[in-house]
């Protein structure tokens, strides 16, 4: 189906989230949308899809204009989208996940339902058990089945939101493939990415979009600097990372391993000098977490000892974990890190408690104006977190981290960032370890793992690597490694 | 801050224009019933005192539900913790009326009356914290269970002498009565504690640590642990607030009110404070006008059955109408710009004109 965005408007409040964008998909296309944090990609999509009404323009399917008013209408129109987080029900099973929102009957027909799921799945080579519960799935596979739903509800566009976080290589692989498929069928799908290599290998066409405005639409393949010219109206510099790593232990752990309801990891002797940074690799759910939960002291180790700058830390409360100079910084910002509700000011203020009963709120202002000038926060002190952009947020995040900093444990550092505050949060980070702080981070971007670490941990199927120099390896050995071929990579490695 | 004041008001108005609507139904005058209502209230001096005492233990469990909002806790217990509170305080009139001084007795029940209704309140808490029972079940739970308790008390081990009865237990000797103004209900000492009370929770809600981790753990627990609050340490201080709170209103009832323990002695004031402080959402400063006035409607409307014939539930059916349209805006002024609606009223406008024209 051929798509038309006509001058789309929409202001939220003081921000201009989408000006006066157009905007045409060719049926049996693929349309990049490329741009930064709170560039209005996924405002333009929101309001193609019925989440969002537009302030002003129009919207044509296949050359007539349609009112699109909420999602359903979407769907009627045969405009369906996949969003960042799944939005789906984890305690159903697939099959009833997907015969949700079905049209049509009083009574639902499992058995029909079942054939056309099998059908579409073996269409597109998903493997999905029908009767899996959805909480069991990885990010990936509900993915995989919340586009089977929406085609199996006539889907004739496809809105995929930033689809590549958080998903497997061989899982993307499989999405890519999917998404040609439908192509050459004469569906039209669009893809909404920050990451430039993405858009690469599966668009062909791609539109950049910038301060709510399209800076510019291009064809596939097309020069990475001059898309990122478009994104940021200027070009950018990878920071190198200097060696930081000094002799002396920062954290220790001796025969440790951790249980939970699904996973029992051996991690065995673990040992990270001062300044080192240790990148985290794996598949989602292989145990990174758990890992970076223990060290944060939010998971009891079930056997071994902690031991953090010769101190032994083994099962004590999280408190003191805090005044050893610890930080934690969540992925799900939102859910574990900050608090919606509350302004950067008062985030401020319950980090800094002065002494006495009383908030001191002219001293608190100060360090606020500061954070917010240090870590260039787009915000005011009065700003609620939840009005900031995922960038800003975690540049929050990262200023309510205590300092001194012995030990800094980070999950996703940059998921969701544009590449201009990636580049900046890792110039913070490499800022702390050369001031002696060690990192221990997990991503499931495999070149960041390369960039920035100093010595990788490999998760893989329950079990853990022996750390790995940086120098030994390559992203294809570690994509390899991560993929399964664990043993064999890791004494390839360590002969 | 400007559109949630526009629905606030458009919400009240709603609300105006229905419950006008429904009294005309009902076949009388809403301007009888306001001049009958005020002067229900206001009328003579008994019944401004009247007024005044029902005011001191409103303010002070709506100032202790909004610690529990605050925490992003129902605290629904609230009734069981005046109850218990009241229970509470029996016990030191019961053994030391002849025995200590009369002042000695009311400060030591007013105190227990305090503790007592926050440890009705900490157990509502640590079935909540600890027992992951709901907090609103686990307060409707024991608001039965405290009920029954004064039930129990005054059939069996406090009962009347001769024969017991619904009246409650044996009135108290008059000098352990909280003393009043002149000749009136209104009892300095209550009224002193429920303003007390709502001064407390300003300064203690918008300047202290205390305060702004209890607003963290409220909108979210998990991060307020991970940023260091000890956060169930706040939500049972909450719990034990705003049960200490109730209790010493339910230690008032005794004191100022019955002079013995009834049953169902919190007669609703709980409930009550629950929609005062629910129309106020979350802040403090509106607490007395807003119980004022919730106060009066209370009182005033006692005389509607006699002076119109009507029943006295209006009074309950303005009270539940306004905080349910104040809910109402507000939820709408979370989902709908008022751009939108003013489009549409122009739209509405429009369409008149032209098929006037």
């Amino acid at each position: 189906m051929k798509i038309e965005l006509l001058n789309i408007s929409k202001r939220f409040g003081s921000v201009q989230a989408n000006d006066d964008v157009s905007l045409t998909v060719q049926a049996g296309s693929i349309h990049g949308l490329l741009g930064e944090n709170g560039a209005g990609k996924s405002t333009l999509v929101k309001v193609l899809s019925g989440f969002i009404s537009r302030d002003a323009g129009a919207v044509l399917l296949d050359g007539f204009p349609i009112e699109i008013k909420t999602p359903a209408d979407a769907i009627r129109a045969g405009v369906g989208m996949l969003h960042q987080d799944p939005l789906d029900f984890p305690p159903l099973s697939v099959l009833n996940n997907f015969m949700v929102g079905k049209l049509g009957g009083i009574f639902i027909n499992p058995r029909s339902a079942s054939r056309d799921f099998k059908r579409l799945a073996t269409e597109f080579n998903f493997q999905l058990d029908v009767n899996e519960l959805v909480s069991n799935l990885t990010v990936g596979e509900r993915q995989q089945l919340e586009i089977l739903r929406l085609l199996s509800l006539g889907v004739k566009t496809l809105i995929l939101d930033e689809p590549t976080t958080g998903i497997s290589a061989s899982q993307k692989v499989a999405l890519f493939d999917a998404m040609k498929h439908l192509a050459a069928q004469g569906k039209s799908v669009i893809f909404v990415s920050h990451k430039l290599e993405d858009v690469e290998a599966l668009c062909d066409e791609v539109t950049v979009m910038r301060q709510g405005k399209a800076a510019g639409h291009l064809p596939i393949p097309c020069p990475d600097e001059k898309l990122i010219a478009l994104m940021f109206g200027r070009e950018l510099a990878l920071p190198l990372k200097p060696n930081t790593c000094r002799t002396t232990p920062a954290l220790e752990l001796r025969d440790v391993t951790i249980a939970t309801d699904r996973l029992t990891l051996r991690l065995g002797n673990l040992t990270v000098c001062q300044g080192e940074v240790i990148g985290l690799a794996g598949l989602e759910g292989s145990g990174q977490q758990l890992l970076l939960l223990l060290c944060a002291g939010l998971l009891p180790a079930s056997t071994g000892s902690l031991t953090i700058n010769g101190e032994d830390m083994t099962l004590k409360p999280y408190k003191e974990f805090l005044q050893a100079g610890i930080g934690y910084s969540p992925a799900d910002r939102l859910k574990d890190g900050l608090i919606r509700g509350l302004s950067i000011h008062e985030h401020v203020a319950l980090r800094h408690v002065s002494r006495g009963w009383f908030v001191d709120w002219q001293e608190t202002l100060q360090r606020t104006l500061q954070a917010i000038a240090l870590f260039n926060i787009r915000g005011k002190p009065q700003t609620l977190v939840e009005r900031l952009s995922g960038g800003n947020q975690q540049r929050t995040q990262l200023a309510l981290l205590p300092v001194p900093l012995n030990l800094l444990l980070m999950e996703h550092p940059t998921r969701g960032l544009d590449i201009e505050s990636v580049l900046w949060v890792w110039q913070q980070l490499i800022a702390r370890c050369e001031s002696g702080t060690a990192i221990l981070f997990m991503s499931s971007d495999l070149d960041e793992i390369m960039q920035y670490s100093d010595r990788v941990l490999v998760f893989s199927g329950g079990e853990v690597s022996e750390l790995i120099d940086v120098a030994d390896l390559t992203v294809e050995r570690l994509g390899q490694t991560i993929g399964g071929r664990f043993s064999s990579q890791l004494s390839a490695v360590h002969p | 801050m400007t559109k949630s004041f526009f629905y606030q008001i458009s919400s009240f108005a709603i609300a105006l224009i229905i419950l006008t609507g429904m009294i005309l139904l009902s076949g009388a005058s809403p301007l009888a019933i306001i001049a009958s209502m005020w002067g229900g209230a206001f009328g003579t001096l008994d019944q401004v005192a009247r007024v005044v005492s029902t005011l001191a233990p409103l303010l002070l469990c709506a100032s202790g539900l909004l610690f529990t909002f605050t925490a992003g806790l129902y605290n629904l217990g609230i009734e069981g913790q005046i109850s218990f509170g009241a229970i509470v305080a029996m016990i030191p009139i019961r053994l030391f009326q002849d025995v200590l001084p009369p002042a000695l007795v009311i400060v030591l029940a007013i105190g227990l009356g305090g503790v007592g209704g926050a440890l009705w309140g900490l157990l509502a808490g640590a079935l909540n914290v600890y027992g992951r029972v709901n907090e609103i079940f686990a307060g409707l739970g024991l608001n039965f269970v405290a009920d029954g308790l004064a039930l129990y008390l005054i059939f069996g081990p406090w009962k009347k002498e001769g024969v017991a009865s619904m009246s409650g237990t044996e009135t108290f000797h008059e000098s352990l009565w909280l003393p009043t103004l002149a000749n009136t209900d209104i009892s300095p000492i209550s009224l002193l504690l429920g303003i007390a009370a709502v001064v407390i929770t300003l300064v203690v809600l918008r300047g202290t640590h205390f305060g702004l981790q209890l607003r963290a753990v409220g909108q979210n627990l998990r991060a307020s642990y991970v940023l260091g609050i000890p956060s169930t340490r706040q939500l049972l201080s909450a719990f034990a607030i705003c049960g200490s709170f109730a209790g010493l209103a339910g230690s008032l009832q005794v004191l100022a009110v019955y002079h013995r323990l009834i049953p169902s002695v919190s007669s609703n004031l709980g409930f009550l404070a629950l929609l005062v402080a629910m129309l106020i959402g979350l802040n403090a400063l509106l607490i007395l006008p807003v119980a004022f006035f919730f106060s009066a409607l209370n009182v005033g409307s006692l005389q509607l059955p006699l002076e119109l014939n009507l029943e006295s539930s209006l009074a309950g059916v303005i009270q539940g109408m306004l905080v349910l349209f104040a809910l109402l805006g507000r939820g709408l002024s979370e989902t709908l710009p008022p751009q939108a609606i003013r489009r549409q009223i122009a739209i509405w406008f429009d369409k008149k004109q032209t098929a006037k024209g």
